[in-house]
């Protein structure tokens, strides 16, 4: 017998299961929302998923061979669900530069700075989308409607984009609102239809941004739930918004798709969900005429996105079940106070990254109760 | 059929592959000699009783237990000692064994070599576990613990349940599930031996419903009776692992650091029960066991009654030789057996099974980065944190494994078999608990 035979120690099988996999499940759960961003934004949606994932790839290949030296992950495919969730947190006719910068800041600063996968305390795709937000406000609030590839039906979506758009312009005139979330309107003075650029199309607010314009120029909600689209119409992504998060039913049917393949559990999407839900529910309660509707909030902005593939990333969330409800309730709490009090129309994102904060600590001080445990304490 | 009880915590279901189940278990033709370790139990190395050139017979004790956990080897054929010396066992280290050449299958007068089933137990608990500790029996389960003590419930305890493990979680071994088809008789009197040792009059036999043959032929065993029953598990790894079986059946935790009796329950695998019936009835020491020989690529995988000392080479033989693709061949089964160095090691009184690997059905991938997905959190029967334990023995912060209960870890690779990452968490975990119990060892002694 002169076989040799390999040595090592047990385990000898293993799950057919890895990273690779878990982050192509990912990939495989965004499709849906990027198909209804392709549908209703066209090709500028196309155009910035793929100048964010391949610049996201690149920057992680050029630090990993050249600045780190090391291996070169790139094939795991993290940094194309970045590259996916920065596009996705963006409005679809932002420009090309804007989004490239955006991807240095997600791979350079969000994750290699730290270590690269594995290491980063916050979300690398929310890093990279509150700085653009902060240094670009303009670009970045300015939101195209969804008109899809245009065609006659969307046309007259457009028409009554238009439409409301010069009304409320009018409105700001009359009020003189100079506010940070009007940077939006400002930056359209005249909606143009027949450009050919996609970083020309006919831009609009997000139903958030309406309700705290109308609810600063004095508008009830009522009033102002007029002007935005129905809740229906918002539940299928007609609406204005980042080219990712418009689109609840497809963001839900990847948030299906995640819990199948086990990708992730329950806990912290229905925990941020439900706090939104409770905290908006009791201030509607009150207030009928200065809070909008619990469903509403949940279908506007970025909650859903954010709840299912943001808040829910594996490095920068808590690992134990009864931390990660803790971590939803923060973030949905937070998200609210920032819609509500704060100065910005949508606190997703902030909420998030202020919750990733939080979330080492949750891990050293939330563990398991040991196997035995309770016996052992009980005795002694 | 009842209920299917199950652990509440962790736990994974690797395919189960048990290609054997089906084979009956046969008698492997006698090998020209045996090598037999004085060590085959956790405890100190029994002492050989016999020198160069004695002439033994088979069942006749060769080596002595020596301390408390220890037990006794006896001759696994009739022969002749030709040296006692070092050699290489399972573990891949050499140890003191016994070589005897063999010269035939002559018995010691007093064994019971006869098919007649005896039912009536007549020995006292105190002769039962004399003769238990005198057959030196260990469990079979792969453990090795010397069956007897566990027999012997101290004073300040009470122990009103005993469990007979069935469960097999292990994939591919079918040594034990065999044994219940074939002996399951056997194994319900080794049962009621036990019960009577330990002063019970309530057992149950635990089963995973993967064996729902085993399970209705057991029932059938036992119906009328109320102080032995069945119980089904549901499939899942590692419910054989004694503290998860307690967990599962009865709803009890064994508290950290102590044993199943704290919680009244004393566990013993169904091989162990069968051994105890041969040694209490027909007297009969512990020199052969059901061997599961199995493999994918293997042409004849099947079930083998073994003697000890039996080289692994012999086993793989009459499994039809070792493939041409085999790269690894493990002495237990895939989750918790050990790798072998070399096919010429014995067969020994722990070992369950022989599984052969082909190439790519095993092998270590190169690790990444921990993504904190928190699944070995998720899979841990013990709810330890593996992530945590790894990064801790990386940076040889010992002290705060003992804090996080890495003593309370019993191996079961539940962690490393789920890493999306591969990480070698159990190997990580494996250096902090051997050097946690040194520490902890240094301090007692002081």
């Amino acid at each position: 017998m002169n076989r040799l035979l390999k040595v090592s120690n047990s385990p000898h099988i293993h799950a057919k299961d890895s990273t690779k996999k878990l982050m192509y499940n990912v990939i495989i759960a965004l499709i849906p929302a990027l198909i209804a961003a392709i549908y209703y934004f066209g090709w500028g949606a196309i155009i910035v998923t793929l100048i964010s994932v391949l610049s996201c790839v690149i920057f992680e290949y050029l630090i990993q061979k050249y600045l780190i030296r090391g291996p070169v992950t790139i094939t795991d495919g993290s940094a194309i669900v970045t590259g996916l969730l920065l596009a996705f947190n963006v409005p679809s006719n932002l420009p090309v530069l804007l989004i490239i910068i955006g991807a240095l800041v997600a791979i350079g600063i969000g994750k290699m700075s730290f270590g690269g996968l594995g290491n980063n305390p916050f979300n690398p795709a929310l890093v990279a989308r509150v700085f653009l937000l902060i240094s670009f406000p303009v670009q970045m609030t300015t939101w195209p409607v969804p008109s899809g590839f245009r065609t006659e039906n969307t046309d007259a979506i457009v028409e009554t984009a238009i439409a409301s758009r010069r009304n409320e312009q009018s409105q700001l005139q009359a009020t003189g609102d100079t506010d940070i979330v009007t940077g939006a309107t400002k930056a359209i003075e005249q909606p143009q239809q027949q450009s050919k650029k996609y970083t020309d199309a006919v831009t609009g607010a997000t139903p958030l941004g309406l309700l705290k314009q109308g609810l600063r120029s004095g508008k009830n909600v009522s009033q102002i739930m007029e002007q935005v689209p129905s809740h229906m119409q918002m539940f299928y992504g007609y609406k204005g918004g980042s080219m990712g998060e418009v689109a609840a039913l497809a963001l839900l049917i990847g948030f299906v798709y995640l819990l199948i393949k086990k990708v992730i559990t329950w806990h912290i999407p229905v925990a941020i969900i439900g706090s939104v839900v409770i905290f908006t529910t009791i201030l509607w309660l009150v207030n009928p005429e200065k809070n909008a509707d619990p469903l509403f909030h949940i279908l506007t902005g970025g909650i859903l996105l954010g709840a299912i593939f943001m808040a829910t990333d594996y490095v920068t969330s808590p690992m134990m079940p009864a931390a990660m409800i803790l971590y939803g309730i923060g973030i949905g709490v937070i998200t609210v106070l920032i819609r509500v009090f704060g100065a910005y129309p949508e606190g997703v994102s902030f909420a998030i990254l202020i919750m990733n904060a939080f979330v080492p600590l949750m891990n050293a001080y939330i563990k398991p109760k040991r196997f035995g445990e309770e016996v052992k304490h009980g005795k002694g | 059929m009842k209920a299917l009880k199950t652990f509440p915590n962790g736990g994974v279901h690797p395919p189960e592959n048990k290609l054997t189940a089906a084979c009956r278990i046969e008698t492997l033709p006698p090998p020209e000699s045996v090598i037999i370790p004085v060590a085959q139990h956790p405890g100190a190395p029994a002492i050989p009783t016999v020198k160069r050139g004695d002439k033994v017979l088979t069942g006749q004790l060769i080596a002595k237990a020596a301390g408390y956990f220890s037990a006794n080897i006896h001759s696994s054929f009739s022969g002749t000692v030709s040296k006692i010396d070092s050699a290489l066992d399972i573990s891949g280290y050499k140890q003191t064994s016994i070589f005897i050449t063999i010269s035939g299958d002559e018995w010691i007068p007093e064994t019971d070599r006869s098919n007649d089933l005896i039912t009536e137990i007549k020995n006292t608990p105190e002769e039962i576990i004399q003769k238990i500790q005198d057959a030196g029996i260990v469990g079979l389960g792969g453990a090795a613990f010397p069956t007897h003590i566990k027999l012997k419930v101290p004073a300040d305890k009470k122990c009103s349940l005993l469990i007979i493990n069935g469960a097999e979680c292990e994939p591919y071994l079918t040594s034990d599930h065999r044994l219940m088809l074939e002996k399951g008789s056997e194994i319900i009197i080794g049962t009621r031996i036990m019960m009577k040792a330990l002063g019970v009059n309530r057992a149950i036999i635990a089963i995973e419903n993967n064996k729902p043959d085993a399970i209705s032929l057991l029932e059938e065993l036992v119906k009328g009776d109320d102080d032995i029953t069945v119980q089904p598990l549901k499939v899942k790894y590692p419910q054989g692992g004694e503290k998860q079986l307690i967990k599962a059946i009865t709803g009890r935790e064994v508290p950290s650091g102590g044993l199943p009796v704290d919680v009244g329950v004393v566990v013993q695998n169904a091989g162990t029960a069968f051994a105890v019936y041969e040694a209490v009835q027909k007297n009969k020491p512990l020199i052969e066991r059901v061997v599961t020989v199995s493999g994918k690529s293997l042409k004849r995988p099947g079930n083998y009654m073994a003697r000890i000392g039996t080289p692994v080479s012999s086993l793989i033989d009459a499994g039809g030789g070792l493939p041409e693709d085999a790269v690894k061949v493990i002495g237990g089964g895939p989750m918790m057996g050990k790798a072998i160095s070399n096919l010429q090691v014995p067969v020994v009184k722990g070992m369950s099974g022989i599984v052969v690997f082909a190439n790519g059905e095993s092998g270590r991938i190169p690790y990444g980065q921990c993504i904190r997905c928190s699944k070995c959190i998720r899979v841990c029967p013990m709810n330890l944190e593996p992530y945590l334990l790894m990064t801790l023995a990386e940076k040889n912060l010992f002290e705060r494994m003992e804090d996080e209960m890495v003593t309370d870890c019993m191996e079961c690779g539940s962690c490393s078999y789920t890493c999306p990452a591969y990480r070698p968490l159990l190997d990580y975990i494996r250096l902090g608990k051997t050097t946690v119990l040194k520490m902890i060892r240094e301090k007692n002694m002081k």
